[in-house]
């Protein structure tokens, strides 16, 4: 909302500078068409944006200059002095007011009645009064065209490119250590200029996606509905040209969802959903694509409802009805097409899913959908990154280099690995790449490039494209850089194979390789086997041992860990480990993760770490570094003490000590009230002596306690100190405690209420038993 | 109307090139291949911070492929920039357009791109449309 504000106050700043011209030609003559045409704009889109922003005052101001500004236009009224001074008045205290916004300041406002009065036919000529003591905030933005960040980025582009030249020339000769410092200088602030330029040109998709909580709340209490929203992936970065390319078809696709999708609170309950409708709105990088994703949990599309209208419309109704079910629903792209059968204030305006598609299609995206009739419906606007910047590996092939988008690449092994094996199986050849057979795709054939020595020892990039993967050879593997990558020329794109052109810093323009093209080049057929690999994998799974990552640890040990429970391994730089709140903490990707590790931590410039995953918890733990993927074998000799090592296992004639990783989450993995924890009712505490110490004992564990229940919700687990209310009793197991410390009975299963043991294992117990 | 027309020689003939279509004239150094591309793209070149595709005109023409040639006009055509090879530059000068005249038939090659004559001291001269010779953009030409 900042950001609106913001922006909307740089904007009437603007135009007020530009409009000051207007208004005193104006004032010479007020009978010039096109200067009262200006202002009246000006005033028209003060008063459209105040609606919006909630700035009441501003509207009223603008609301009333505008209406008679329409009068004169009308020829209704004529500019005469008393009008002129008095609108002039009016767009004052409208810059004025924006100043005070902006700077944070009251300004009084018993002045404004008077400027609308005065605006009236006959009203008295008022003085010009400016208000005294305003400041203006100077202003921390500025606003660029595009044109000029283009021109910034090409400039910079060029002075690395100047750079390289010199440093290539200087490297002929001897040189003098100073000018090698120099250069070395030079380098250094010409690759942080270019960070920071390249940076200028992308923005954060949070700019898009700010703006939508505040949309959904109007949109939805506009139609009486109610609407969760739920944002995701707001920090992935896009160009900021088509960010605001995506903002119109966004805007107007939730629309839709909140208008069509979601059905009325009634409508909802009767059909068994919550009152309130959901609507996600997720963005994320996949490959060289930015998936924006808008699910909401409404009636999905009522295929039948769709094609009733496009036959009232004049259509061929057979042939509609002989269409797939994929080809019934995209007829919601049709032209001149609303599902709904009253066109509502909201989404009926003339716009429809037509035009929402072609503005998409128009940046090279494409929208996919997903409809699951009274379930709700899912829609992925997919854009190519062809002008964001990303992370690339450059591979060589011959004597040329292509870049290959790094989130497509699994993992690069090399040919001579002893877990690697190519073969050709008719005439196709295929790798298999630690028991998993995937077809290889050789680069160099492919693109028909003479390899430049036939030496053995080619890499394998194992690449993924979404249906399955494939083997990419290639001859080397050079580097990873970050590339800002641009659509290539038709006469190069029509090949299939390339997503992109780069210009790197070596000054030589570099092709990106487009993964899924190249498969389709190929002609693989990853659907058809798709069954068959299934079936493989299972006869996988009982091949002998369990893969696990073997590494180093940080106190020089080897040890490995399940390669299952390792969600990756990441590089951090020793300054986002800090001792904080009574243990070592990592930042990665702007989280806090609890750090394990068994050695010295501090006084890294690097670290490794492993983060490891079991399902909702995330712990990392640091080490060395990672060797080498390999199978334990079935024997492990366990561990004497329950600690971190699980036990040892004889790999390759080596001891390597195993860890374990359930000790690992259960140490460090921070513990969080979330509503997986069970959830505990405390009845009949009338002393408040259970809230007060039964209460600490049950949160350390784990259980979430509550002393009335929250709505919707039903115990786990009631602990109570006589016996319960029968409904309670009915839904949820009851433990109740006793004051004394004897039972009063073989009957009696109470428990005494300072026995902490016995308290939780009778929780626990009744739990249980309540589970079966 | 006079208009400032571009004089170059495009396999071994001189032609008149529009001076609205040309952004510049540069050399152009290394050239990146693109494999599996048409062969008249001849492949990638950087021109300052731009990527250009440079364009083998000869090929487009029909003609044997010119290696030798380093020469370009630079040229902008929907949206992307073309680098297309010329032996050499002789005059840039204002030229009125001419029709071909009655009965000129331009061999096939030339035919697509021929828009008409203009006349140095004499000489007609062809007038041609670039854009008519970067493949992907030119229908005949893929």
């Amino acid at each position: 909302m900042d950001d609106l504000i913001q922006e909307f106050i740089a904007e009437t700043r603007e135009t007020l500078e530009a409009l000051s011209g207007e208004i005193v030609a104006w004032e010479a003559h007020p009978e010039d068409r096109a200067r009262l045409d200006a202002i009246f704009r000006f005033v028209h889109t003060v008063k459209g944006s105040c609606g919006f922003l909630d700035l009441p005052r501003l509207g009223r101001l603008s609301h009333a200059a505008e209406d008679v500004l329409a009068q004169v236009r009308e020829g209704g009224r004529a500019p005469d002095r008393p009008l002129v001074n008095a609108v002039l008045a009016v767009v004052d205290r409208i810059g004025e007011l924006v100043e005070a916004i902006d700077s944070g300041t009251s300004l009084p406002d018993h002045g404004d009645e008077l400027l609308i009065a005065a605006l009236a036919e006959g009203a008295e000529e008022i003085a010009q009064a400016t208000l005294p003591g305003l400041q203006r905030a100077p202003a921390r933005s500025v606003r660029l065209g595009v044109d000029l960040l283009d021109r910034m980025m090409s400039g910079m582009s060029d002075m690395v490119l100047a750079r390289n030249e010199l440093a290539r020339r200087l490297r002929g000769g001897d040189i003098d250590p100073t000018i090698e410092a120099a250069l070395e200088r030079l380098s250094l602030t010409v690759g942080e200029m270019r960070d920071t330029v390249t940076r200028t040109r992308m923005q954060k998709i949070d700019a898009l996606f700010s703006a939508l909580p505040r949309m959904v709340r109007d949109t939805a209490a506009g139609l009486n509905k109610s609407v969760l929203l739920h944002i995701e992936g707001s920090d992935v970065e896009l160009d900021r040209e088509m960010i605001e390319m995506m903002r119109d078809p966004l805007v107007h696709i939730i629309r839709n969802s909140i208008d069509h999708g979601i059905e009325a609170p009634a409508e909802r309950r009767a059909a068994g959903k919550r009152e309130s409708g959901r609507l996600t709105v997720s963005a994320r990088q996949s490959g060289n694509q930015i998936i924006i994703e808008i699910a909401d949990d409404g009636r999905g599309i009522d295929t039948g409802k769709l094609i009733q209208k496009l036959v009232a419309n004049g259509r061929d109704e057979a042939r509609l009805r002989a269409l797939s079910e994929r080809g019934k629903l995209d007829l919601v792209f049709e032209p001149g097409l609303s599902s709904k059968d009253e066109v509502s204030e909201v989404s009926g305006r003339g716009v429809g899913m037509d035009i929402v598609r072609a503005s998409i299609e128009q940046i090279g995206g494409r929208v996919d959908l997903d409809s699951q009739p009274g379930k709700g419906l899912r829609l992925a606007i997919h854009v190519p990154l062809t002008l964001s910047i990303i992370s690339a590996i450059v591979v060589g092939v011959g004597n040329q280099r292509f870049a290959i988008s790094r989130q497509a690449i699994e993992e690069i092994v090399t040919e001579r690995s002893e877990a690697i094996r190519l073969d050709v199986l008719g005439g196709t050849p295929i790798a298999t790449v630690r028991d998993r057979r995937m077809p290889l795709i050789d680069l160099s054939a492919l693109l028909g490039i003479a390899r430049q020595d036939k030496r053995e020892g080619q890499m394998l990039a194992i690449v993924s494209v979404g249906e399955g993967s494939y083997a990419l050879a290639v001859d080397t593997v050079l580097d990873n850089e970050e590339l800002v990558i641009k659509p290539a020329s038709p006469a190069v794109m029509t090949t299939g194979v390339y997503a992109g052109q780069t210009l790197p810093d070596s000054g030589l323009p570099m092709l990106m390789l487009d993964c899924a093209g190249m498969a389709n080049v190929a002609g693989l057929d990853f659907n058809r086997s798709a069954h068959r690999d299934y079936e493989e994998e299972v006869v996988v799974e009982e091949a002998p041992g369990l893969p696990a990552l073997m590494f180093c640890d940080l106190d020089g040990v080897r040890r490995a860990v399940p390669l299952a429970a390792v969600d990756r391994v990441e590089q951090v730089e020793g300054h986002s480990v800090r001792f904080a709140a009574g243990r070592f903490r990592v930042t990665i990707d702007g989280r806090i993760l609890p750090l394990a590790a068994q050695g010295e931590i501090e006084g890294r410039d690097r670290l490794n770490v492993l983060r490891l995953k079991d399902g909702a918890n995330e712990v990392s733990y640091a080490i060395d570094e990672a060797l080498d993927i390999i199978l334990l074998p079935e024997d492990i000799v366990p561990a004497r003490e329950p600690g971190p090592i699980a036990g040892v296992a004889l790999i390759d004639g080596e001891q390597v000590e195993l860890l374990d990783i359930l000790w690992v989450f259960d140490e460090h993995a921070d513990r969080d009230a979330d509503e997986v924890a069970p959830l505990c009712l405390i009845a009949g505490d009338k002393d408040g002596w259970m809230a007060s110490f039964v209460r600490p004992l049950l949160e350390t564990a784990g259980y979430r306690v509550v002393t009335q229940l929250p709505p919707g919700e039903t115990p786990a687990v009631v602990l109570s100190a006589d016996a319960a209310p029968a409904e309670l009793a009915a839904t949820a197991p009851v433990v109740r405690l006793r004051s004394r410390r004897a039972a009063s009975g073989a009957g009696d299963d109470s428990v005494y209420r300072y026995d902490r043991a016995g308290l939780l294992s009778a929780l626990e117990a009744r739990m249980a038993g309540k589970g079966r | 109307m006079a208009h400032l027309y571009l004089i170059a020689q495009l396999a071994g003939r001189a032609v008149a090139i529009d001076s609205d279509q040309v952004e510049s004239v540069v050399d152009i150094g290394e050239v990146t291949q693109v494999p599996l591309a048409s062969q008249h793209v001849r492949g990638l070149a950087a021109l300052r911070s731009r990527v250009v595709t440079v364009v083998d005109t000869h090929s487009a023409l029909g003609l044997a492929s010119s290696e030798q040639a380093r020469r370009a006009v630079i040229t902008h055509v929907e949206g992307h920039h073309y680098a297309l090879l010329v032996d050499a530059l002789d005059d840039v000068a204002p030229f009125e357009l001419l029709p071909l005249g009655g009965g000129v038939t331009l061999d096939t090659a030339w035919q697509r791109a021929g828009r008409g004559i203009v006349e140095r001291d004499g000489e007609p001269i062809l007038a041609i449309d670039l854009a008519e010779l970067v493949p992907g953009y030119s229908a005949t030409l893929n």
